[in-house]
């Protein structure tokens, strides 16, 4: 019997392990390092309706335990991605996760429709980007857009699962998932980056062009884990906890918060096989917990 | 191929004010890399590598040489390692000088810490006879003047404040050079200031330009798309990776802003 098998939304993964969308291409970056039929998924970068440049550079800034990005969803537009990049990524035999973003409602109804007609196995609306101007997070942080928002896409969906990306720059996360959650999604994914700035005391210019980016890496585990924990005991959806994963202990707290599978985005960036070694760390650690598949560690955290 | 290596050190040390040489035993890095190229260093509990343009590699002895300044807390980490330490580094990676089609007279134009690079091209882009011109703000950092020296016709080294060869910055003597003709390419790196007046003179003598560029980097290996440099193909413009399309870019497409 396979430990690591979970099923979300009737899609079996060979392991609860995704690559974070933003942080993993559509794979084919990474391919020199191991081959992705290792990955339980690959959640692609976000895409939009029509091509995105993105902000101007630099979109990046260090900070302690992590990084802040501002790419700003650049992207070649869904059609490029649907004719371009997927019919290699479906032949990778990985679950293949579409990250859907738009600056409209209309956007993201005629962007989620292709993708419903297209071979992926899971769409994650992306209602959670802090580095766009227009759209992006504004539809995810107020219960009533992401309820118009889910509930819009949900209908062009079709028979493919839906992922709602939660942001955690909201005041009550809980109420958020909840609208997502009455509104038609199928899963949720949270958490997207914390809105965060660097400055550069010598020239008093913030390092990130954009002025503001997302804080992503090890210093957003601790939020992760606690939004995660605060949104299981809400919903009853599946949800995919990332923020800060670096080893299998991170992925391990996520899961015990109540996460059913877990993604790994900045983590790569430092080492490339994080991946690997957080599958082979989540194996061990539940053949150790006795338990017969991982999945019955889900929100098994003994909390006081 | 791109790979991760542990790659122990050789020797690392300061070979001019902040700027140190490193030498790596690496040898499947080392065979594979070419002139231009980068490898991404990982510096101790970092949560980002550092991107390091390779100086030279020896594919026989199995080693490559990086040449780096000390900007700020990963590469003092690094200027901190001991020989025998081993070192995370993915390499070699992106898109790095191209080799000349037939045997020509090749100027490679550098400033500051983008002169490394220019070292391995000097030796393998296939050029019959290659002039350097160097430009650097101090003589206390000038580096790799006798290793250029072995391998061109002809080194010109210029200080910013004068201190050392000739007074001011690399365009004027480079000019100089051109005008006497003959260039099949020039290749250059430098700060982006620097580029921008290199690639306006020689756009002058119609001769074809390659320039690598710099940027903050996540990923490395093209996934992140952080890296973004501003590049016009076919009358559009795109932000493309540094750390995959370039770092190398032909220089009539990059858009300086």
């Amino acid at each position: 019997m396979n430990l690591l098998n979970v099923s979300l939304c009737g899609v079996d993964f060979k392991n609860p392990v995704i690559t974070a969308s933003g942080t993993y291409g559509f794979g084919k970056d990474y391919t020199d390092f191991f081959p992705l039929e290792r990955l339980g998924g690959i959640s692609c970068k976000g895409m939009t309706l029509l091509p995105r440049l993105g902000n101007p550079p630099p979109r990046i800034a260090e900070t302690a335990s992590g990084i802040l990005n501002s790419v700003g969803l650049q992207n070649p537009g869904v059609a490029h991605f649907i004719r371009e990049d997927l019919p290699w990524l479906l032949a990778q035999n990985t679950v293949a996760i579409a990250n859907a973003a738009g600056s409209t409602l209309e956007d993201y109804v005629q962007n989620v429709e292709q993708l419903a007609q297209s071979g992926v196995h899971m769409i994650e609306l992306n209602i959670s980007c802090p580095n766009v101007r227009e759209g992006g997070v504004a539809f995810g942080t107020s219960c009533a857009n992401v309820e118009k928002t889910v509930m819009a896409v949900k209908k062009v969906c079709g028979a493919k699962p839906l992922i709602v990306k939660l942001s955690p720059n909201v005041t009550s996360i809980v109420e958020i998932a909840r609208a997502a959650e009455s509104a038609g999604a199928d899963a949720l994914s949270l958490i997207n980056t914390i809105t965060g700035m660097k400055i550069d005391v010598e020239t008093h210019r913030p390092i990130l062009r954009n002025n503001t980016g997302g804080l992503s890496g090890a210093a957003v585990l601790p939020v992760a884990v606690r939004m995660v924990w605060e949104v299981r005991r809400a919903v009853s959806l599946p949800i995919i906890g990332m923020g800060g994963v670096t080893k299998w202990q991170d992925a391990a707290e996520l899961i015990l918060a109540g996460a059913d599978a877990i993604q790994i985005g900045t983590a790569c960036f430092t080492n490339p096989m994080a991946p690997l070694e957080i599958i082979d760390g989540l194996e061990a650690w539940a053949e150790r917990e006795c338990c017969g598949n991982i999945s019955e560690l889900s929100g098994q955290v003994r909390a006081w | 191929m791109a790979r991760q290596e542990m790659a122990r050190i050789l020797q690392n040390e300061c070979i001019a004010l902040d700027t140190y040489s490193l030498w790596l035993d690496c040898p499947a890095l080392a065979r594979e890399a070419q002139p231009g190229q980068f490898v991404h260093v990982l510096c101790g509990e970092k949560t980002l590598r550092r991107p390091i343009s390779i100086c030279h590699a020896d594919a026989l002895l199995g080693r490559i040489t990086l040449v780096y300044a000390v900007h700020g807390e990963g590469t003092a980490w690094l200027s901190r390692c001991l020989r025998g330490q081993q070192l995370d580094v993915l390499g070699p990676l992106g898109n790095g000088f191209p080799v000349l089609e037939k045997p020509a007279r090749l100027l490679v134009v550098g400033g500051g810490i983008g002169v490394p690079p220019l070292l391995d091209c000097s030796l393998r882009c296939g050029a019959k006879s290659v002039d350097a011109v160097l430009g650097f703000r101090t003589q206390a950092q000038c580096i790799l003047e006798a290793e250029f020296e072995r391998k061109c016709a002809s080194v010109t080294i210029c200080t910013e404040d004068g201190s050392y060869g000739v007074p001011g910055r690399v365009t004027a003597p480079m000019e100089a050079l051109l005008q006497q003709g003959g260039y099949s390419a020039v290749y250059a790196c430098g700060p982006v200031p620097m580029l921008n007046a290199v690639v306006q003179t020689v756009a002058k003598y119609g001769v074809p330009c390659q320039i690598s560029l710099e940027e903050r980097m996540g990923c490395g290996v093209g996934a992140c798309l952080v890296c973004a440099a501003k590049i016009r193909r076919t009358g559009t413009e795109d932000y493309l990776r540094v750390c995959k399309e370039g770092p190398v870019f032909n220089a009539e497409e990059v858009v300086f802003e």
